[in-house]
């Protein structure tokens, strides 16, 4: 087990983090335009390292309902990978996407597999990206779905960061078509992941 | 007035009646709700992990079940109440997302609440009630005037155990 935490690697981390979540937020945003057939546009990604208890409030409070999209990666690393849309912002995307209306306030099965899709391109384009700067194959699993509240959700790679440090990195970026959207991605390499990706970039 | 303590996650608060205690959206994470009934000191721990011994990085003593539920009775003697009266409830533990073939950290809501009973039975804490497992999410209230756990799930009723 490697004696590294969280914390001390957070600096470069960061600015690697930061540079993927540009390239895959510029990636995903391309990636749904032409799935929507409209433009959408995004703002420069924000990566944060926050405390477990801010994590709530991060995203409009523990009890808010969000999507989450989980994914298993596996390759030369392994970890996890998360998507979290406000259910709204989700409710949204569904609607462009299959050109009408939802019915009622829950998500059937056919708005289920439209939002896993989208997620799928979207964990996709940044996978690819992360991929593409290090070098390294990445290989996502089906994707996961839940519908529930924040904090539940994001207790699983809170979890796996957990075992880590006390800090989770979340990266935000802003989608905008019609409608403003928050969209969170959180990466989890595990540990020794995390050097991998970062000696692939020639700074670990 | 009484007061609702937060409690945030991998946190752990303690306090008296008619004072009670949440935590919200508990996911894979477990709710450890103690009391005193008769001096009506009441505890909870948001724990997250299973067992510090396994982890290197194990600082924060309120995240793990086997720290965490020790020092939130530690608190709760301070506060006044006697060890061998303390009974508890707990909740949470839920598989948030259906993954087929992956390691124990998914697995890790069900660990998570077999650490925390066995950690209760060592400290030889009763557990009164559960509402653990499945796949939801769940915000609970504590209040250790009564020994009620409420639990609110996402288009589920409320219900007290």
């Amino acid at each position: 087990m490697s004696e590294m935490n969280l914390e001390q690697m957070t600096e470069t981390y960061y600015d690697v983090l930061k540079e993927i979540g540009n390239i895959g937020a510029g990636n995903a945003t391309t990636a749904l335009a032409s799935m929507l057939q409209c433009k959408v546009d995004m703002k420069v990604p924000q990566v944060r390292l926050l405390d477990f208890k801010d994590v709530g409030s991060e995203i409009g409070g523990e009890e808010q309902i969000v999507v989450g999209v989980y994914l298993a990666v596996e390759g030369d690393i392994t970890g996890s990978i998360m998507f979290l849309l406000p259910v709204d912002a989700a409710r949204h995307l569904v609607e462009k996407l299959m050109g009408m209306q939802m019915s009622g306030d829950t998500f059937g099965e056919m708005e289920i597999s439209a939002i896993k899709e989208i997620g799928n391109i979207i964990t996709g384009a940044y996978l690819n990206s992360l991929s593409m700067m290090t070098n390294l194959k990445i290989l996502p699993s089906i994707p996961s779905l839940s519908i529930d509240m924040a904090g539940a959700i994001l207790s699983v790679p809170a979890i796996e960061f957990g075992t880590m440090g006390d800090n989770i990195l979340m990266i935000e970026t802003q989608f905008t078509d019609d409608m403003e959207m928050n969209g969170y991605f959180i990466l989890v390499p595990d540990i020794e992941s995390y050097e991998k990706i970062l000696s692939s970039l020639g700074i670990g | 007035m009484a007061d609702i303590v937060k409690v945030g996650m991998a946190d752990l608060k303690v306090c008296k009646a008619p004072d009670g205690l949440t935590t919200l959206g508990l996911g894979s994470c477990v709710g450890v709700a103690v009391r005193d009934p008769s001096t009506k000191v009441g505890g909870l721990a948001h724990v997250m992990l299973p067992d510090s011994t396994t982890i290197s990085q194990n600082g924060n003593k309120m995240k793990f079940a086997d720290t965490g539920i020790q020092l939130l009775v530690e608190e709760m003697i301070k506060l006044g109440a006697n060890k061998s009266r303390l009974v508890a409830k707990i909740a949470g533990g839920a598989q948030m997302f259906a993954m087929q073939n992956k390691s124990d950290l998914v697995q890790v809501g069900k660990r998570n609440v077999d650490a925390c009973k066995k950690k209760l039975a060592e400290l030889k804490i009763p557990i009164l009630a559960e509402d653990t497992g499945n796949n939801y999410g769940r915000t609970v209230i504590y209040y250790p005037e009564t020994g009620d756990f409420v639990i609110k799930a996402v288009g589920k009723n409320e219900r007290t155990i």
